[in-house]
């Protein structure tokens, strides 16, 4: 086998015909791989500024750098991130974790320069950048830097495949459709432990959602206490800025879901079912959080109504040490909360455990007691040191089209069958409105029907001004709604409700919409008056949207009271109205009409209240 | 004669790689060997205990730069141990493909640092060449020549791009159509047999008593090979043999790694044929959440110098709370080179010392 020889090795000389295999650069180019990773690229559009990349950085490399010029908004800061080409390993870890996949890494590697500091630079793409970014026949290798580099050239790319987070959420356990549509049972069961730390461990700690929630819950924190299975601590990070999680947890808008980072290329961290695991996990509320009323200012604050706002603003006042009361017609607190959603969404346990535990901290609840009624609003003007106003939206509006008395107005019908008696239904349902209310109401009309005319012929339609596409309502409830066999009849106006001849319904007479929005976008319906359909339908719920009832404030009073071009509330910084120590917040202060707004103003005026007060 | 204090590196022609040896020489006899590293200490096991366990990949392909992807392959199976993380089939034979080729990528790497310390700059060249063919392959796959951070826990880091068969052999046949002309230029031309036989000679009881693992084991005639023993990713699925010499020289080291070259050569074509489809990487948990459980871990691999192992203690947080690597180049640089140099003469140093495979940045770490 082995033959050593002294002659063999001359063969090498053949290779001295042979054309060399060594590259002349820069006459001869060696194009770099599909796959290289070059320098940075970033969609600044898509960038969402998470900072996730300069996390993950094992060489620090990556700042995110505020960039005045862009518009910090939900889901997007105005941060971006800027790499330095002294500390980067081209590692590519920055590419795998971001969630938008904007990030990318290029194909160019050359950059030649005396000055260091460009070596520091905030990467951005040829449509940001069009004048640093050419085609390849202008691309001369003798140029190429940071400010000179091809077109089209991304390298080593996102893929959601091999991405470092999880793009999809742990399945929330739901009861099917043909089943829960037949009782008011809670449809969603929640998470047990496991999935609650499994979703949990998806957070990448980006903090947009945050920035996002009105109420600015320190969210990443409760999420990463429910991953270290610690819900105590998760429920303490968010009574900081929430005193209601039970209900949250369930009926939340979820501003946080929608400017998830994750959301972007898969679905957004349940960040409300999470909530919602932290409040249900703990029985006790109070032995979890240790929490104390404040030191006693002896000041007494009188808030009217306890929903959301009022229920917010009574536990940080009091544990601010002054004494609170809170005033509602109801029976119990929770206000919209208590008579809106049914109790397939938000059951009355739930609500209760949450008013309980404010109560427990020393707030005294008068219910059954309606200001302007049981109690003057003067004498409590006068009997405390400060009053707060959370009355929110209490009163159904009404189509007003002919035959309009005829119809149920909807917040009478949810409020009745959650904490009344409940109503008789008909076996054919029409429904006016496209927002949640409407979803609501349908779909409680669904569950009544089918426990009053079990296995009869009975239907639940919807007709809304909006189309699909616009509709108010969220995409989640008219998806469950759709699963649930609710006729939906988008883009439909009603024009007059028919009678038959006892004067009974006999259903809606309907006309096409035009467009919805006018111009400047503001709601202006218009209608092809001619394009009519006929509805059949023994009973007629309006459910297109409610009005606050300020009848409780004296006339001289109400005057002094301003409102915003919106017909809201005016208030200050400090959540003052412009009558002396009367406060308000919630639904007749903000537009967005839901509890967490309203827990954001019970904040701000509650910080108000208590600078007033001392 | 008198005998002298001679300082071999690390600022000196003949050595390759930040280490250096103090030499006591009579003559040009050397008497005794004194190996000193310490010159590219860098404080990676140290390093290792601050970052999380996904930020420690770019790190520990820099443990060896000749040879990175068999710390990658390393590193990725002790988590892989501590956290249960399965691999995926189709994974496990892209990891054997991509580790064969790095160590044909090594051995050429090896072979230039040989030839060129004999003189024999043709051959130095032919291999920096192929090795770079390598390279390019390497680069397609995963973005980066050198280093690659391509394994990861629960798989690979992306899948083969489309039609990346073809081209792995038809590098391989470039690089496996030269093996007449390096035998006859290199590994039967009489110099290189008279310069290397019976230099450096450890025995096989030598060999074994000091820790020898690798080329400088199985040249001294022990069928020894990890990859046999413990198989890892796909090696149990093809038929293969285990190169050996008996000389112990630096003769039969260099055989053994032109045999070994070639056997991979063979293995990576059998594994691409049997190569099944699927997916290659099982995700691994958000990285930012992610603590493995209180547990410890040793693992060891054949890389292209030998048995390597890494032990990796977790005690429950995001990052590892000890490694410590077990390289090949520890004990074949300081206590075998020591012995190897015995008696030896000053113009072998680097001979011996690259015959022995030995990369500095290993002992170093």
């Amino acid at each position: 086998m082995i033959s050593i020889s002294a002659l063999k090795p001359f063969k090498a000389v053949k290779y001295l015909f042979i054309k060399p295999k060594t590259i002349r650069y820069p006459f001869e180019l060696k194009e770099p791989s599909m796959r290289y990773r070059g320098f940075h690229l970033n969609e600044w559009d898509k960038c969402t500024g998470c900072g996730n990349c300069a996390d993950i950085c094992p060489n620090q490399a990556i700042q995110m750098i505020k960039i005045p010029e862009l518009e910090s908004k939900s889901g997007c800061k105005n941060e971006r991130p800027q790499v330095d080409y002294g500390r980067c390993c081209f590692c590519g870890l920055c590419i795998d974790i971001c969630p938008p996949g904007s990030l990318k890494l290029t194909r160019d590697y050359f950059h030649i320069h005396f000055d260091p500091k460009t070596f520091v630079f905030i990467p951005k793409d040829q449509e940001t950048e069009p004048e640093k970014y050419v085609s390849s026949e202008k691309y001369s290798v003798l140029k190429a830097s940071l400010s000179h580099r091809k077109r089209d050239y991304d390298g080593f790319v996102s893929d959601l495949k091999y991405a470092l987070f999880e793009p999809k959420r742990v399945t929330m356990p739901i009861i099917a459709p043909e089943k829960r549509k037949l009782s008011f049972i809670e449809q969603v069961i929640g998470y047990n432990k496991e999935e609650a730390r499994k979703e949990a461990s998806r957070c990448l700690e980006c903090k947009l959602c945050e920035e996002a929630c009105p109420a600015h819950l320190k969210i990443s924190d409760y999420i990463q206490a429910i991953y270290e299975d610690k819900p105590e601590e998760s429920l303490k990070k968010i009574y900081e800025d929430n005193p209601i999680p039970s209900i949250c947890g369930r009926v939340c808008m979820a501003y946080c879901e929608d400017a998830c980072s994750l959301s972007i290329r898969g679905e957004a961290l349940s960040i409300r079912w999470l909530k919602r695991y932290a409040a249900d996990t703990i029985q006790d509320f109070a032995t979890a959080l240790e929490l104390n009323p404040g030191t006693a200012t002896g000041k007494r604050v009188a808030v009217i109504g306890a929903g959301p706002g009022g229920l917010s603003v009574a536990y940080f006042l009091r544990l601010k040490g002054h004494n609170v009361q809170v005033y509602d017609a109801l029976p119990g607190g929770g206000g919209t909360m208590r008579t809106g959603p049914p109790v397939y969404r938000l059951p009355l346990e739930s609500i209760d455990k949450d008013v309980h535990y404010i109560r427990s901290l020393g707030v005294e609840f008068i219910f059954n007691t309606r200001i302007g009624k049981d109690v003057m609003f003067e004498d409590l003007l006068k009997g405390n040191d400060a009053v707060f106003i959370a009355t929110g939206n209490t009163k159904s509006r009404s189509t007003k089209v002919n035959n309009y008395e005829k119809c149920e107005l909807a917040l009478e019908f949810l409020s009745d069958n959650k904490i009344g008696k409940p109503r008789k239904v008909g076996k054919e349902i029409i429904v006016i409105g496209g927002g949640n209310v409407a979803l609501d109401v349908a779909r409680e009309a669904l569950r009544l029907q089918n426990i009053q005319h079990p296995g009869e012929n009975a239907a639940v339609k919807t007709v809304s001004l909006e189309d699909w596409d616009e509709m108010p309502a969220t995409r989640e409830e008219i998806r469950e709604g759709r699963e649930e066999k609710i006729q939906f009849n988008p883009a439909w106006g009603p024009k007059e409700v028919i009678l038959d001849n006892n004067g009974n319904v006999k259903g809606l007479l309907c006309k096409k919409v035009k467009s919805v929005f006018n111009g400047e976008g503001r709601f202006a319906p218009s209608f092809y008056e001619e394009k009519e359909m006929f509805l059949e339908g023994d009973m007629i719920i309006e459910a297109i949207g409610q009005v606050p009832d300020f009848s409780f404030i004296p006339d001289h009073l109400l005057e002094e009271l301003e409102f915003t071009e919106r017909k809201k509330v005016k208030v200050d910084e400090m959540g003052m109205t412009s009558i002396q120590k009367v406060f308000a917040g919630g639904d007749i202060v903000n537009v967005n009409l839901d509890a967490v707004t309203a827990i954001a103003d019970a904040k701000v005026a509650s910080e108000g209240i208590d600078r007033f007060l001392s | 004669m008198r005998e002298l204090e001679l300082y071999f590196g690390p600022q000196h022609l003949g050595m390759v790689g930040n280490f250096s040896i103090t030499l006591n020489v009579e003559g040009d006899r050397i008497v005794k060997a004194t190996a000193n590293p310490g010159f590219l200490h860098r404080g990676f096991e140290k390093l290792m205990e601050q970052r999380t366990w996904i930020q420690n990949f770019p790190l520990v392909c820099r443990i060896n730069v000749v040879e990175p992807d068999h710390m990658e392959l390393i590193y990725a199976m002790a988590v892989e141990k501590l956290a249960g993380i399965e691999v995926p089939e189709r994974a496990q034979f892209i990891r054997s493909i991509y580790l064969e080729l790095a160590r044909v990528g090594s051995h050429l790497f090896g072979l230039w640092a040989y030839a060129n310390m004999l003189g024999f700059d043709t051959v130095a060249n032919w291999a920096m060449y192929h090795r770079d063919l390598v390279l390019d392959l390497f680069e397609e796959i995963t973005g980066g020549r050198v280093y690659h951070i391509y394994i990861w826990p629960g798989g690979v880091r992306r899948d083969f791009p489309k039609g990346f068969k073809d081209k792995i052999i038809n590098t391989l046949h470039t690089i496996g159509s030269c093996v007449p002309d390096y035998d006859d230029t290199f590994f039967n031309n009489r110099i290189f047999y008279k310069r290397s036989k019976d230099i450096g000679k450890i025995t096989h009881e030598e060999a074994k008593r000091m820790g020898a693992v690798g080329q400088v084991l199985r040249a001294t005639g022990m069928k020894q090979d990890i990859r046999k023993i413990e198989p890892y990713a796909a090696y149990d699925q093809v038929d293969w043999e285990i190169p050996v010499r008996t000389g112990g020289d630096a003769y039969s080291r260099i055989w053994v790694v032109r045999d070994e070259m070639i056997e991979s050569v063979r293995m990576i074509l059998k594994l691409l044929d049997k190569m099944p489809e699927g997916e290659v990487y099982n995700k691994i948990p958000n990285p930012f959440k992610w603590n493995i459980p209180d547990n410890e871990a040793y693992v060891r691999c054949e890389s292209s110098r030998g048995e390597l192992g890494l032990y990796l203690v977790s005690n429950g947080e995001n990052k590892p709370y000890r490694a410590h690597f077990r390289t090949p180049s520890y004990n074949h640089g300081l206590t075998i080179l020591e012995k190897a140099l015995e008696n030896e003469s000053i113009a072998d140093v680097g001979n011996i010392m690259i015959s022995l495979y030995i990369t500095a940045p290993e002992i170093d770490r």
